[in-house]
């Protein structure tokens, strides 16, 4: 039950903060506050008292549509506990973050933020297939709608751009998933869309790789993966602050959630198959992304950039097939979204005082804003994957364990790193340091923002000096098969 | 014919007698307000009626009807999407020059038009109830004379719609000459006692197809629907969408059956074309329509492309998808074109996408069932158009239509650029705000359309399970 409340709640606070606008303008902004940090302390509270029996804390099924063999499934385990903490922690941040930016039709705003995180919660909650694709669709029209009605200049463009890559990406995961409904009923007469049931299912080689293919396909348009990433850093430029953060720190996840829980459980084989190569891919990403990160003028398009670079480590990672790389992959899906949430967040604010994006009419800002400097600085040292900051962990994990995998591919996910310091630095340099272009005279941090920044900074410091409690959390979630291959 | 015959097709005898009625009404005085409520109360008792089934189903009235529980579903859609235009249709005509009442009594004609169609297993009826919906038909699209479009639409449906009737009779006489037989199972029964078909009935089935196909609208016979559905008044755009199309279907699903269509390998091949060019012709040329309503009339085209997909998927599965998906079109289509009635003024049709411009912060209920209705035909979750596609992906994967699947996903794609379009207008930002007052009833039957494509989105097992038995039960 505890499950569907985690869903059902931000659902109700949706409406509630939609109808409340009418009221009173700042209601809204107060409701959705109010929701997310009940349902982190909900989530926290349920960390502090999962004991590690089995892997699976507690499930909900209900049957839905029996006709076709679907239930409204939910389980939840390490992984999505995780997940979920992560969700709520820096869905409560987007609603500071949109404090006082969001000055237009708030009820709106606050309904379509609460409805996507209900969405996201839902995705990774959910053991149903059908279900799973019904709230990963259920993500995208919320979104749509903050990134086109709340978003900067070329916000239509952007925001069709993102809605037609997911979805495209989305309905050949429909295929897929109905295609592996059929082979499992035709081999065991069984008509069901339950994730359990549908492991192990038994069919031939190819059927197995195109199905898997379908699956991977979506994930990697979302996560997002070299070729398939053009659509991100539109959408992330274009998107209000609040948006760019649920963007990078959440949505991302989603698609290496997907890969994590689906294609390597479902598709042992072909997820074998195909590792190399997407490993590959991961690696191409890693210092791709890194070079286009290096070559922007606009912050937040930057980031995003670092988004591109960030997430092929978790391509690298989770096709590795060790426990090493995996514990990577889930500390790099949670400090990656911690790290890219606070530097949209920082984009934020430096917007909000400067009225630019631009670096180039940025420089020696540190004077003015020495609180906001340092916040960034910790930040930049994160991206760059700095010991002692949570990002250094997971990468170090993750090419760990991908060296015993891929010696050469590693070796050039590596040199990513060197590209990340490069342009991580490059942040520093043209914000903070330099000539200051003009003679600013600005706020320094508010206390709403202290309030921001303040957390998120103890979590980057205390996941890079003591993750042990994540890799607990996340250790009886590994699926056999993605540590299976370690002897291979 | 007994009085069980007649309580048998008592919705269908409600009908005609309220036309009759209606013509005498409109003799004894004209009052807009009267008709309109005489039609209404015709269609909630023809609808009632549906419930007062005599005997055991299928119930068969030789040579021409037949009630089975398929006939009924489909009367009782029939019924329920003109109620849902009668509502539409009251603030629409009340604001125009025109006399309004006589277009009363052609809906209640094109109604029985509808229903005999659906109910029809032999030539005669088939026609008989073709002819009855297309005559009324032609006076519905041009009767807003005085609008520039109106008299061309009417004069282009006019011929166009008797070709396409010639054809169709020409094909019927074709297989009569043969098989000596005009009633479907007669026919099928001379097909599976013939070891090769002649090339007379071959032909005639082609031509049968040809009329067939003009009424659904589908590629190569596609041209009437952008110019009619722009020339027509609203609410028989959205009855001619609905009704008209959604019986020929029905028809066709019957006939099909009937002669056991899915073993001729030609005649599949020939509709699996079709359906293709239907779904690449209608989202292709929708996509850059500035029209709203040709955008519908497009997107309809794709739609009947997605449709024939689940119809040749054939079995229990493909043949349950038709029909969902066919009730969750309905009330899209219902609803999207409501919007545009009720967003209609005296002089114009809101139709450009730029009478669209802001309309959430203008009308935030009607821009909200709006949306949900694009959305639908989108096929996004949480709207019955999702569950529709659902449907018809999953039959198509029982029954290995992986290439059709495949081009149904890129059009998906293409299609959701149009849609996303519109939705997007909606809330481009609007300087000065101005409200026009709704009609109630138009207000009242949208959001039921609404409330009822999202029932249907987030929970379809009850409309599942009820096409599930009458499919099984289908005559």
């Amino acid at each position: 039950m505890i499950l569907f409340l985690f869903i059902l709640i931000p659902v109700l606070g949706a409406f509630a903060a939609w109808l409340s606008a009418a009221w009173n303008k700042k209601l809204p902004r107060w409701i959705a506050l109010m929701v997310l940090v009940f349902e982190l302390a909900m989530a926290t509270a349920f960390w502090s008292e999962a004991v590690g029996d089995g892997s699976w804390y507690v499930t909900f099924i209900r049957p839905w549509m029996p006709r076709f063999g679907i239930s409204f499934s939910l389980a939840m385990d390490g992984l999505s506990l995780l997940m979920l903490i992560l969700t709520f922690f820096l869905g409560a941040l987007s609603v500071l973050v949109s404090w006082n930016e969001i000055k237009e039709r708030t009820g709106f705003f606050f309904f379509n933020l609460l409805f996507v995180l209900a969405g996201i919660t839902g995705v990774f909650l959910t053991m149903d297939l059908f279900l799973f694709y019904f709230f990963w669709e259920v993500m995208l029209i919320p979104m749509y709608f903050l990134i086109g009605i709340w978003g900067h200049g070329n916000r239509l463009y952007a925001a069709l751009k993102f809605f037609i890559f997911t979805q495209a990406g989305g309905l050949l995961m429909l295929l897929a998933i109905l295609g592996l409904y059929f082979v499992h009923a035709q081999s065991t007469g069984v008509f069901t869309f339950n994730y359990f049931d549908l492991l192990n299912t038994p069919m031939a080689q190819e059927t197995g790789r195109w199905l898997m293919l379908g699956f991977l396909i979506a994930f990697i348009v979302k996560l997002p993966a070299f070729p398939f990433h053009t659509w991100l850093p539109d959408a992330h430029t274009e998107a209000p602050t609040a948006g760019s953060v649920v963007l990078a720190g959440l949505l991302l996840k989603t698609g290496a959630y997907g890969i994590l829980r689906f294609v390597l459980p479902l598709f042992p084989e072909a997820s074998q198959y195909f590792a190399p190569y997407i490993m590959l891919l991961g690696a191409i990403g890693i210092l791709y992304g890194g070079k286009l990160a290096y070559a922007q003028t606009d912050f937040k398009r930057l980031v995003a950039y670092t988004s591109v670079s960030h997430m092929g480590f978790v391509l690298v990672g989770a096709f590795a097939f060790n426990e090493l790389a995996y514990q990577g992959v889930v500390m790099q899906m949670i400090t990656h979204g911690i790290s890219t949430g606070a530097l949209f967040m920082i984009a934020g604010s430096l917007y909000d005082r400067l009225h630019t994006r631009e670096l180039e009419e940025m420089g020696g800002l540190w004077p003015a804003l020495p609180g906001m400097g340092v916040v960034t600085m910790v930040f930049v040292m994160a991206s760059l994957g700095l010991p002692g900051l949570g990002n250094f962990i997971a990468e170090f994990l993750i090419l760990a364990g991908s060296w015993q995998a891929q010696p050469w591919i590693t070796v050039a996910a590596t040199i990513g790193l060197v590209v990340a310091t490069v342009y991580s630095l490059r942040i520093m340099q043209k914000v903070f340091f330099g000539v200051s272009v003009r003679e600013y005279k600005l706020p320094d941090l508010s206390l709403r923002e202290a309030l921001m920044f303040v957390p998120l900074v103890i979590v980057i410091i205390w996941l890079g000096v003591y993750p042990q409690p994540v890799i607990n959390t996340a250790k009886p979630a590994t699926p056999a098969v993605a540590v299976h291959f370690t002897s291979k | 014919m007994s009085a069980t015959d007649l309580l048998s097709i008592l919705p269908l005898l409600i009908i005609s007698g309220a036309a009759v009625i209606a013509m005498l009404l409109v003799a004894i005085k004209r009052n807009h307000r009267v008709m309109h409520a005489f039609t209404v109360l015709a269609f909630i008792l023809a609808f009632l009626a549906l419930f007062l089934q005599p005997g055991p189903l299928p119930y068969e009235l030789r040579p021409l009807f037949v009630v089975d529980a398929f006939a009924m579903f489909n009367t009782g859609l029939i019924l329920v999407a003109g109620l849902s235009v009668l509502f539409l249709s009251y603030s629409y005509f009340e604001q125009r020059e025109e006399r309004k009442e006589e277009y009363y009594i052609l809906l209640l004609l094109a109604t029985v038009g509808g229903i005999v169609l659906v109910v029809s297993q032999h030539f005669i009826s088939l026609f008989l109830g073709l002819e009855t919906m297309s005559i009324s038909l032609y006076g519905l699209i041009a009767y807003l004379r005085a609008r520039e479009r109106s008299d061309e639409a009417g004069i282009k449906y006019l011929l166009l719609a008797a070709l396409s009737s010639a054809f169709l009779l020409f094909g019927m006489a074709l297989v009569y000459a043969e098989s000596g037989r005009m009633d479907f199972t007669g026919i099928g029964l001379y097909l599976a006692g013939t070891a090769t078909v002649p090339v007379s009935v071959v032909a005639g089935f082609g031509l049968m197809l040809i009329g067939i196909g003009f009424k659904l609208g589908i590629v190569p016979f596609h041209m009437w629907t952008p110019d009619i559905y722009e020339g027509s008044p609203l609410p028989v755009a959205a009855y001619i969408a609905t009704v008209s199309k959604g019986s020929m279907l029905v028809l066709l699903m019957r006939f099909y059956r009937d002669i056991n269509g899915y073993e001729y390998t030609i005649l599949w091949w020939v509709i699996a074309i079709i359906a293709m060019a239907s779904m690449f012709t209608g989202n292709w040329l929708a996509l850059l329509q500035q029209n709203v309503k040709r955008l519908l009339a497009y997107s309809s085209i794709a739609h009947m492309g997605y449709i024939l997909i689940a119809f040749l998927a054939g079995q229990e599965a493909g043949q349950e998808a038709v029909m969902f998906y066919l009730v969750a079109y309905v009330i899209t289509s219902i609803g999207a074109f409501g919007v545009l009635a009720l967003l209609s003024d005296k002089v114009r049709d809101a139709e450009e996408l730029s009478d669209f411009k802001g309309l959430f912060w203008r009308q935030p209920w009607l821009a909200a069932i709006f949306t949900a209705m694009m959305l639908s035909l989108a096929g996004i979750p949480l709207t019955a158009g999702f569950i529709g596609k659902f449907y018809i992906v999953a039959a198509g994967v029982d029954a290995g239509l992986w290439l059709l699947l495949i081009l149904l996903v890129v059009n998906s794609v293409i299609g959701l650029f149009y849609y996303v379009r519109v939705v997007a207008v909606m809330f481009q930002p609007l300087e000065a705000p101005q409200r026009k007052p709704l009609p109630f009833f138009g207000v009242f039957a949208l959001s039921g359309l609404m409330v009822l494509l999202l029932w249907l989105g987030i929970y379809p097992s009850s409309l599942i399970a009820v096409i599930r038995d009458m499919m099984l039960t289908m005559g």
